[in-house]
C-alpha cells in the first residue's frame, strides 16, 4: 500500500479538526491513495477492497474504465461505511479537488455515525464482505463457478425483496398452534363479583373473542401474516441445499447492509456536500483556491434540464432549513402569514438553524426528509416540476409545476426506493405447496417482461410453481411460472392489509 | 488494504458472458444491422440486451418523476425514448437500458467464425509484412460517441442555429441535434503490399431497392470483418453497374441508384482490367462478390459474363460469390446459368438471399469452405 504524502496528512488533520470544530462526530477515517485504476475496482465493488467472484462487477468495471477513459466520468469520492471507515484518494488530482473530497468525505462518516437509520448496520463490514468472499469462493471450488454464479444471480433478482424496517421492528410474536389459539380463554382483569360488569364489559369480551377467533384463522395460515421479508421467507422454509441457504443467507444481509445507504441518499449527499462547502470556504480555501472550487462545486451540483440531482437537491434543502429555523420561518404562526412581503422579510432572529439541521441529520430519512421539509416556496425556487411520458409525442414532457403534485411524485419515488411492495401471502398456496406472492398495488403496473424472469428466480429456489397476484389495466391479474411455461388469468383482486 | 486484480477474474467472467450472448443473438445481429451502424476503427459498438439481473420494478413509461429546470407543462424534454434520468435517490435502480459492450473487430470475428463454422482461410501467395497505418485525419458525421469531436459538434450546431435563425446572443444556448454531431475518423494508408483484396460488384439498376443494397451492405460487413481476421491486410474495391460499369467508393456503392438495364459483363470486365492492371496474380488473395437481382438484359450477356469467369476472373480469384437478392422485379434467372455452368467449380459459390434473414446462411456458405 503506498503512503500518503505529509503534505496531504497535514490536509487531512487540519480538515479534521475544522470538521470536529464544526461539531461533525466521526469515526477514525483512514484515506488511502490509488489511481484510478484502483479506484475503478473499488467502485466496481462499491467501495470494498474485496467482494465475491460475480460477473455484474466486471460489468461495473467495464463501464467505470470505459467512461474513465473516454473521458466522461471520474470517481471523486469514495467512502465505506465501516468502524473505522476507509475513503480513497485518486492519486493525481490537485489539492482543491482532494480537500473537497476529505471534507466531503469527514461529513459522509459523521452521517453513517449519527444517522438513525444507519444505527443498525454492520460496522465491521470490510472484513464480513472478505468473509462473505472467502465463503463463496470455497462453494465455487466445490460446486463450479457456473452454479454458484447462477444461484447468485438468482437471489439479486429478489434482494430488493426484504424488509427494509425490520432492523428496528419485532415482527414476530410467539407463535402458538391454532388448536390452543382456538382454546384459549379472554384474559381478564381481576375484580369482585359486583363490579366485574363494569371492569370487563360484556361488550369488550365479545371484542376480544372475535379478535382471538380472527388469530386462530390467521395461525392457519403459512406465512402467518403477508410476510415482507421474501428472502427469509425463502431462507427458512424453500427447500434448499446447504451451500444455496448460505448464499441466500449472505445475499441478504448485505442487502441489508445497504439498504439505509439508499435510504438517505439525498440527505447524506446534501450534508455532505453542505459541509465541504461549509469546511472549505469558511476555513480551509486560500483565496487563490476559491475559483477552483467553485468550478468543481459547480460540476457536483449541476443537473441537466430534467434532471434532480441528489446532491443538489439535498445540500439545498439543508441550507433551507438552516435558513429558516434562523430566522423562525416554522410553526404555527409563521404558517398563518399570508402576506408575501412579510413572508420574505420575516426573521426573529432565533439562530436554532445549526441546531436544527444537525438534528434532522440524526431523525430522518429521505421520504420523512422531504415530506417534513420540502416546502412551496423551495419547489418554486428550485424551479422543480413533474414529468411523464407522453406516449403520443413519444417524448417525455413537464406535467405539471403543482407543489402538492411534485411532493406526491417525489415521495412515490422514493418510497421503497420507487419500487413495487411485494409480500408473500401464501406457502402453500392450493394447498399444493405452491408460492403466492403478493404485489400490493398502488397504481403503477409492473414490467411484465421482468416479473416473468423473477417468478422464474423464484421458482429455482422454491421448486415449486410460484404466482403473483397483482393488478393490469383496472383488473386484477394472476401471473403463474409452473417451472415450464407463463400463465396469467384474470382474478378478483383485493388489497392485503398490511 | 487493497489488493488489486480480483476484478480481472470478474471482468473475464463478464466478457464470456456477453460472448455467449453475442453468439446466441448472432443471426439477430446479422439480420438487424445494428452492429454494423455503430461501428468505430477496431471495435463495434454492441447493444446487448438484458445483461443486468431481473427485478420486480414498474412499468417506466407510467412512472415519470420529478425534474428541475426551465419550461412549461407540455413541454419536451429531450427526445424519443430515452428517460430524462430518474428523480433523486430512485437511481437505486439500475439504468432502463440494456448495456453497450465494445467488442473488438477480431473478437467478433472470432465468435462468428465459431458461429457459423467457418475454416480458417490457407492465404495463397506469398505473405506480406504488415504496414498498415491508421491516422485520425478526418471528420465523420457518424461513429461511437467516444470519438465525438466536441469543438466542431459545437461549430456546426452553431452554424445551423444562426442559419435557422434560433440563435439569440442574449442567451447563448446551443444544442446540438444528431445531424450535428462529428466525430473523429481515421485514415488508412493505402497499402500496395496487402495481401488480399476484396472487389465488391453490385447491380444498381432499378430493380435493386434500399431493402435490397441494405441486405448487400450488411453481408458485406460481415464479410469484410471475417476476411480481415484472416488477412494481415485487406482492400476493398466497389463497382457498380447497370447497363455499364464504374467504380466507386464505399459510400457511393451503397448509395445510388440507377434506372435503365443491366449488363452483368460490363461489371465483369471492369474488374478483370483492374485485376490485370494493379494486382500480381501470386502476390494477392482476390475475393470476388457479386450481388445482383439476378436479372441480366440478354442471353448473350450471360454467355458474355460465363466466359469472362471462365477465362478471366477465376483463374486469378480465390472465391467467386455470387448472392442473388430477391426482388420483387427480378427474374432470379442468373443464379441458375451460374449453376449450370460452374455447379460444381470448387471456387464458385452462390447464394440466394431471400430476405435479411437469409445474411446469415448466405455468410455461411460463401465463407464455410475455407478458400
Amino acid at each position: 500500500m503506498k503512503a500518503l504524502s505529509p503534505q496531504i496528512q497535514e490536509i487531512i488533520a487540519h480538515i479534521k479538526e475544522v470538521a470536529e470544530d464544526f461539531g461533525l462526530d466521526f469515526f477514525e477515517t483512514i484515506f488511502e491513495p490509488v489511481d484510478y485504476k484502483q479506484m475503478n475496482e473499488i467502485a466496481s465493488y462499491g467501495g470494498f477492497p474485496t467482494r465475491y467472484p460475480h460477473w455484474r462487477f466486471g460489468m461495473e468495471y467495464e463501464q467505470l474504465s470505459k467512461s474513465y477513459e473516454y473521458g466522461l466520468s471520474k470517481i471523486y469520492e469514495m467512502v465505506i461505511n465501516n468502524d473505522p471507515s476507509y475513503a480513497y484518494l485518486l492519486e493525481g488530482n490537485n489539492l482543491v479537488d482532494q480537500k473537497t473530497v476529505i471534507a466531503h468525505v469527514y461529513a459522509h462518516v459523521d452521517f453513517f455515525k449519527n444517522n438513525y437509520y444507519f444505527s443498525k448496520t454492520n460496522r465491521r463490514m470490510v472484513d464480513e464482505m472478505a468473509n462473505h468472499g472467502a465463503r463463496i469462493r470455497r462453494y465455487a471450488d466445490r460446486q463450479g463457478i457456473e452454479a454458484v454464479e447462477n444461484f447468485i444471480d438468482t437471489c439479486l433478482s429478489i434482494d430488493n425483496l426484504i424488509d427494509y424496517y425490520s432492523p428496528f421492528i419485532e415482527r414476530r410474536g410467539e407463535e402458538m398452534n391454532p388448536e390452543e389459539m382456538r382454546q384459549r380463554e379472554v384474559p381478564k382483569f381481576q375484580a369482585k363479583d359486583y363490579m366485574d360488569e363494569f371492569i370487563n364489559p360484556q361488550s369488550f369480551i365479545e371484542e376480544q373473542k372475535k379478535r382471538m377467533a380472527q388469530e386462530a384463522e390467521e395461525a392457519r395460515h403459512f406465512p402467518r401474516r403477508p410476510e415482507r421479508d421474501v428472502m427469509l421467507f425463502l431462507l427458512e422454509h424453500a427447500p434448499l441445499e446447504g451451500w444455496e441457504a448460505d448464499i441466500l443467507s449472505i445475499m441478504r444481509e448485505e442487502a441489508y447492509y445497504f439498504a439505509p445507504q439508499g435510504q438517505t441518499k439525498i440527505m447524506n449527499e446534501g450534508w455532505a456536500s453542505y459541509w465541504h462547502s461549509k469546511i472549505l470556504t469558511t476555513r480551509v480555501l486560500n483565496d487563490s483556491e476559491i475559483i477552483d472550487f467553485a468550478d468543481i462545486n459547480s460540476r457536483v451540483m449541476s443537473s441537466a434540464p430534467g434532471q434532480l440531482n441528489p446532491y443538489k437537491l439535498g445540500v439545498a434543502l439543508f441550507r433551507d432549513i438552516e435558513d429558516r429555523w434562523n430566522k423562525g420561518k416554522f410553526g404555527k404562526e409563521w404558517e398563518e402569514v399570508d402576506d408575501l412581503e412579510r413572508r420574505d422579510s420575516w426573521d426573529k432572529e432565533l439562530g436554532l438553524g445549526r441546531d436544527q439541521i444537525f438534528r434532522v441529520r440524526k431523525l430522518y430519512n429521505d421520504v420523512t426528509f422531504i415530506d417534513e421539509f420540502l416546502t412551496e416556496e423551495f419547489a418554486s425556487q428550485s424551479q422543480m416540476f413533474t414529468y411523464g411520458y407522453n406516449r403520443k409525442s413519444g417524448h417525455w414532457e413537464i406535467e405539471s409545476r403543482e407543489f402538492e403534485e411534485i411532493k406526491r411524485r417525489l415521495l412515490d419515488s422514493l418510497t421503497n426506493f420507487g419500487q413495487p411492495f411485494i409480500y408473500v401471502r401464501d406457502g402453500n398456496f392450493r394447498n399444493r405447496r405452491e408460492l403466492l406472492l403478493h404485489h400490493k398495488f398502488e397504481g403503477t403496473e409492473l414490467r411484465a417482461d421482468y416479473a416473468h424472469e423473477v417468478l422464474e428466480s423464484i421458482y429455482r429456489i422454491w421448486k415449486r410453481p410460484v404466482s403473483l397476484e397483482t393488478m393490469r389495466e383496472e383488473k386484477g391479474l394472476l401471473m403463474s411460472y409452473d417451472g415450464t411455461e407463463h400463465k396469467e388469468q384474470s382474478i378478483p383482486y383485493e388489497t392485503i392489509g398490511v | 488494504m487493497t489488493e488489486l486484480n480480483k476484478i480481472k477474474q470478474d471482468h473475464r467472467r463478464f466478457k464470456q458472458i456477453v460472448r455467449g450472448k453475442i453468439k446466441r443473438n448472432l443471426r439477430k445481429y446479422m439480420s438487424q444491422g445494428e452492429i454494423t451502424g455503430r461501428q468505430g476503427k477496431d471495435i463495434v459498438k454492441v447493444p446487448l440486451p438484458r445483461i443486468d439481473i431481473p427485478r420486480f420494478r414498474f412499468s417506466q413509461k407510467q412512472q415519470g418523476g420529478v425534474g428541475q429546470g426551465e419550461g412549461q407543462p407540455g413541454d419536451s424534454l429531450g427526445q424519443g425514448e430515452e428517460s430524462p434520468g430518474q428523480a433523486g435517490p430512485a437511481g437505486n435502480q439500475e439504468g432502463e437500458h440494456g448495456v453497450e459492450v465494445d467488442v473488438s473487430l477480431e473478437e467478433l470475428a472470432e465468435i462468428m467464425g465459431e458461429e457459423l463454422e467457418l475454416p480458417n482461410i490457407e492465404p495463397r501467395g506469398v505473405k506480406r509484412l504488415e504496414t498498415v497505418k491508421d491516422k485520425y485525419s478526418g471528420i465523420r458525421t457518424t461513429g461511437p460517441e467516444s470519438l465525438r469531436h466536441f469543438k466542431r459538434t459545437y461549430k456546426s450546431a452553431l452554424q445551423r442555429m444562426i442559419a435557422s435563425g434560433e440563435y439569440n446572443p442574449d442567451n447563448p444556448i446551443i444544442v446540438p441535434t444528431k445531424e450535428d454531431m462529428r466525430y473523429r475518423s481515421w485514415k488508412q494508408t493505402s497499402l500496395p503490399e496487402s495481401n488480399a483484396l476484396i472487389l465488391y460488384m453490385m447491380d444498381v439498376s432499378g430493380s435493386m431497392g434500399d431493402e435490397q443494397k441494405e441486405i448487400v451492405r450488411i453481408e458485406s460487413f460481415w464479410i469484410d470483418t471475417w476476411l480481415r481476421s484472416q488477412y494481415e491486410g485487406i482492400e476493398s474495391r466497389y463497382i457498380i453497374h447497370d447497363a455499364t460499369a464504374k467504380e466507386v467508393d464505399r459510400e457511393t456503392f451503397f448509395r445510388t441508384r440507377e434506372s435503365g438495364g443491366t449488363m452483368i459483363s460490363s461489371a465483369y470486365k471492369l474488374a478483370l482490367q483492374i485485376l490485370e492492371e494493379e494486382y500480381a496474380i501470386d502476390e494477392w488473395n482476390v475475393y470476388l462478390f457479386h450481388f445482383s437481382d439476378g436479372d441480366n438484359w440478354s442471353v448473350d450477356d450471360t454467355g458474355d459474363c460465363m466466359k469472362l469467369m471462365q477465362e478471366g476472373l477465376l483463374p486469378k480469384a480465390n472465391l467467386f460469390c455470387y448472392g442473388q437478392v430477391e426482388s420483387p422485379y427480378g427474374s432470379g434467372q442468373f443464379i441458375k446459368d451460374i449453376n449450370e455452368h460452374f455447379g460444381d467449380h470448387e471456387r464458385v459459390t452462390v447464394s440466394e438471399i431471400k430476405n435479411r434473414d437469409g445474411i446469415y446462411d448466405s455468410i455461411k456458405e460463401f465463407l464455410g469452405r475455407g478458400l
